[in-house]
């Protein structure tokens, strides 16, 4: 068994778990953060993204022992005072059917707007490859991340 | 009762909120993998390794003494219950007995404390087995003095009911349907253009991201289940046959569901789950993998030889098919698919002479069911590119020949269905200007557009209560689930629309089978026709008891009120709904309810309930070098009478489209010998973000023509349709190659493309 202490969501937690749990069964079964899905266990669907240490990573691709001391963020988190402009704008651009593959989507896709404040449709489609979704046929999703990305432009300012 | 038109809707007719979206999007939202019962355990399943084998022996001692184990489940230990379910025919036992008929099929479950110690005791669990020959594809499982499946037949549900149960089987046949009319002989003989030729439909998977899971509690009251099913009351029907149970203990709660597409639809982890909680005494989750889910079920892939044949003048005058269903190891819905696929294989024309011979066959393979579109999907492919052929040699345009052969609305297509209740005409002509037909093609691509035309909505019994409470808000009892489609905003809209309050003040319950009334099921594309029918005229049904509780209150007759929205008006007062409760009954948080049911009679009495349209058009590249077809275009008709939420209708066509346009391009599970080879998601390729086309046109069609409220009908699966034949006929325009198998690989085009060349000639394939 190993210790776990881990900053999810502004959050601490400690566990002892096995060195074999994945990351994304400790999130959803120790820190009961159900929010996080499970859509393969291989790698492909995404929909298991979190931000690790900032980064959007597939969470079950890493063990739960390598979340000791890091900083993460699940899609509960990513709501401050009020949802997070890409959570409006999946919202409003009718991104989510399902919902399934959301959190990983919106996480993929705050973590690119964070890198890059106006991307191209192409960008976008580049950024998350890794993230599936079998219901919208993804043109909402890449129309959801635009009309984020102006309204994150227009609310700090920055003009192109 | 004169009808609102588009624009004099407050509420309908609006892309509003979605009723689930918040909860979605900041993880809230709860699916069946999510809930977490006091005292639960966990099971895991045991796959048999074999295609077909006897099973001598089970030992399941050893496991029983692993840490944890609180149960071991298997064919030789269900005395008790009856094991056996089936909507169609009641072939699949929740664990194999006697025998396994495919590999992967579950041979024992182990129930523990943890997953981990469930699935570590699995390897202690010991099967003795005897091989068995198989059948693993549908001329083997067809060839006289083929190793049978089944040995005997079973009980029919409520779609089949005339075998005869235990008698013997001689076949593999699982159900035949036929259909004729006509004199096709004579036609054929005197046609003056006839095509010809086999199409294959791939075994697919409809990957839906959440795989299966349910949690059983079976105890003293009755059993309760959580699961991501579709169709909680055929899961509760099912259930209630098992555990010989009053269909009131058995009590069947959908949360949200990751995704169906059809592959939720009927009863699958169910009966076992509960079996487990049954035996072990304690709450039990079962989740499978999406591997396991792959082991669970499929579409039926098919082979269809067919012809059709056309007059001088370009007319369509006979056609003849013999469908060949690939329908795995159990029954599942297949007996129903091969009924539409037969159905279906017409397509919206009108067509004089038909003859159509379909057969679902069982092999030994994973049982294959449901899958959006069914039985459409497998047919449009050949009807429509022999659209294409036939254009061909006549010279004709092909989108030409396809209006000459249209039924017109009113028409029938189908001796005793009812008749077209659209105009595909119309919707052709959208989707030709939105593909800019006229504009000349660059080289390598190629253009097409294609229709099909499905008997949708099902059986129509569907009823709902609305709850109208008198501080002025209003909750919908209904038993259709929330897959992502967006029933339930669909149905709120319809209850704020009708009882006149905002969005908000409505609330959406279900599906819970001990609370809300029964709803055959949730597919068919039936929702907003028959349940959104149902809510409106519970509506109604409440508004009428308002009225004559406003009449008493204001002494005077009910026919003497004017009906308002939100409340009634007599001489100079005005009584909202809210006044009117807390006035009758004194009390400011009492409620009334409204109901409805429907059935088939009056205007429902005719099947199918609507005609699904799909229309498409697709424009694509083709590279010569790699093979590799890149969708550059993309239009789709939603033909769905109103859209009561324009956006979701949308959302519906272009999700249905793409997942046309993953099995026309790459999706394919493949078999080699028993062993499923690429049942995992590494393996299998459904479409990505890369896959999306540039350019998208999602067009709609509001001609109020449907019999759902306000004249909508169902969407949804249309648009899947008609995209495989699109994409082989446009390949045929870019390439001059004719693909008949289906999906369009890099590899298959490539070699295609190469035997042309090598052949220097345009000879198809
Ligand atoms: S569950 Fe992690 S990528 Fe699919
Ligand atoms: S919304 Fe269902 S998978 Fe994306």
């Amino acid at each position: 068994m190993h210790r776990v202490q881990a900053r999810i969501n502004g959050k601490d937690y400690e566990h002892e778990v096995e060195a074999r749990l994945l990351l994304v069964h400790y999130i959803r079964e120790k820190a009961r953060l159900t929010g996080t899905h499970v859509g393969c266990d291989t790698g492909n669907c995404g929909a298991c993204t979190i931000l690790y240490n900032g980064k959007p990573v597939k969470s079950c691709m890493l063990l739960a022992v390598q979340a000791n001391r890091a900083e993460i963020t699940t899609v509960e988190g990513l709501a401050g005072n009020g949802l997070h402009p890409v959570q409006e704008a999946f919202l409003n651009r009718f991104a989510v059917q399902c919902g399934y593959c959301t959190p990983g989507m919106l996480l993929s896709a705050s973590s690119l707007l964070e890198s890059n404040a106006a991307p191209s449709e192409a960008e976008i489609r580049e950024a998350l490859e890794g993230n599936m979704c079998m219901c919208t046929g993804y043109q909402q999703i890449v129309d959801a991340i635009k009309y984020a990305a102006e309204t994150m432009r227009a609310s700090t300012g920055k003009s192109l | 009762m004169s009808r609102k038109k588009p624009g004099e809707f407050q509420v309908v007719n609006h892309s509003v909120a979605r009723e689930d979206g918040v909860a979605k999007v900041t993880g809230r939202a709860v699916y069946a993998s999510d809930i977490r019962l006091e005292g639960m355990a966990y099971a895991k399943l045991l796959r048999s390794p074999f295609a077909h084998a006897r099973i001598l022996s089970i030992d399941a001692s050893e496991a029983l003494r692993q840490p944890g184990v609180i149960a071991v489940l298997h064919g030789n230990n269900l005395q008790g219950i009856d094991p056996y379910y089936g909507h169609a025919v009641k072939d699949h036992p929740l664990l194999a007995i006697g025998k396994v008929r495919f590999l992967g099929e579950p041979v024992a479950a182990v129930v523990a404390e943890d997953e981990r110690s469930a699935y570590e005791a699995l390897e202690s669990v010991r099967v003795e087995y005897e091989e068995l020959p198989g059948v693993l594809e549908v001329d083997a499982a067809l060839a006289d003095g083929a190793p049978l499946v089944h040995e005997t037949s079973y009980a029919g549900g409520s779609f089949r009911g005339f075998d005869d149960p235990g008698s013997m089987k001689a076949s593999n046949i699982c159900q035949e349907v036929h259909l004729e009319w006509g004199d096709v002989a004579a036609a054929f003989a005197q046609a003056a253009q006839v095509v010809e030729g086999v199409y294959y439909f791939p075994m697919a998977y409809a990957y839906a991201m959440e795989a299966y899971v349910s949690i059983a509690d079976y105890n003293d009251s009755g059993l309760t289940v959580y699961s991501s099913a579709q169709h909680p009351f055929i899961v509760r029907h099912d259930l209630a046959g098992v555990f010989g149970l009053f269909l009131n203990r058995v009590r069947v709660v959908v949360p949200f569901v990751g995704g169906g597409y059809g592959s939720k639809s009927y009863t699958k982890i169910e009966p076992l789950t509960a079996a487990c909680s049954w035996k072990a005494k304690r709450p039990v989750k079962l989740q499978l993998s999406v591997a396991e889910a792959m082991l669970t079920t499929r579409n039926d892939d098919a082979r269809v030889r067919i012809r059709t044949a056309v007059d001088r003048e370009g007319r369509l005058v006979a056609r003849e098919a013999t469908i060949h269903l690939n329908t795995g190891a159990y029954a599942e819905n297949s007996p129903l698919v091969a009924r539409k696929a037969a159905n279906r294989i017409v397509g919206p024309y009108r067509i004089p002479n038909v003859k159509v011979d379909c057969c679902a066959i069982y092999t030994n393979t994973v049982p294959a069911s449901s899958f959006r579109g069914f039985g459409a999907t497998q047919v449009t492919f050949p009807g429509e590119s022999q659209m294409d052929e036939l254009a061909e040699k006549l010279s004709c345009h092909p989108v030409e020949f396809r209006r000459k052969n249209l039924a017109a609305r009113g028409e029938s297509i189908h001796p005793g269905l009812r008749p077209l209740d659209a105009d595909l005409a119309g919707d052709i002509a959208m989707v030709v200007q939105a593909l800019e037909t006229d504009k000349p093609l660059s080289k390598g691509h190629g253009r097409a557009v294609a229709c099909s035309a499905s008997d949708a909505g099902s059986d129509p019994v569907t009823s709902t209560i609305v709850h109208v409470y008198a501080d002025g808000s209003v909750s919908v009892m209904t038993g259709s689930t929330e897959l992502g489609q967006g029933s339930h905003t669909v149905l709120r809209q319809i209850a704020a629309e009708e009882m006149g309050v905002e969005l908000q003040k409505v609330r959406v319950i279900g599906p819970d089978t001990a609370v809300t009334p029964f709803e055959r099921s949730t597919g068919a594309s039936r929702t907003t026709t028959l349940m959104g029918r149902a809510v409106l005229e519970a509506c109604q049904e409440a508004i009428v008891q308002l009225r004559d509780m406003a009449a008493e209150i204001l002494k005077t007759a009910p026919e003497n009120l004017i009906l308002e929205r939100s409340g009634v008006a007599f001489q100079d007062r005005r009584l909202s709904w809210q006044d009117v409760l807390r006035t009758f009954f004194g009390l400011s948080d009492c409620s009334i309810i409204g109901r409805a049911y429907l059935r088939k009679v009056g205007d429902l009495a005719l099947l199918p309930v609507f005609w699904e349209i799909g229309c498409t058009g697709v424009e694509i590249a083709v590279d010569a070098e790699t093979g590799r077809i890149c969708l550059e275009r993309l239009v789709t008709v939603g033909d769905v009478g109103l859209a009561i939420h324009p956006a979701m209708v949308e959302g519906q066509d272009l999700g249905a489209a793409t997942m046309g346009l993953g099995i026309g391009l790459y999706e394919e599970l493949l078999y080699e010998g028993q062993q499923l080879l690429n049942g995992n998601l590494l393996d299998y390729r459904v479409p990505r973000f890369s896959d999306l086309a540039p350019k998208i046109d999602l067009l709609l069609v509001q001609n109020q023509d449907g019999r759902g409220p306000y004249g909508a009908k169902g969407g949804g699966e249309g648009s899947l349709n008609p995209i495989p034949a699109c994409l082989a006929n446009a390949l045929y325009q870019a390439t001059g190659v004719r693909l008949r198998r289906l999906p369009l690989t890099p590899e298959r085009v490539w070699r295609a493309l190469r035997e042309q060349r090598n052949k220097g000639d345009n000879v198809g394939h």
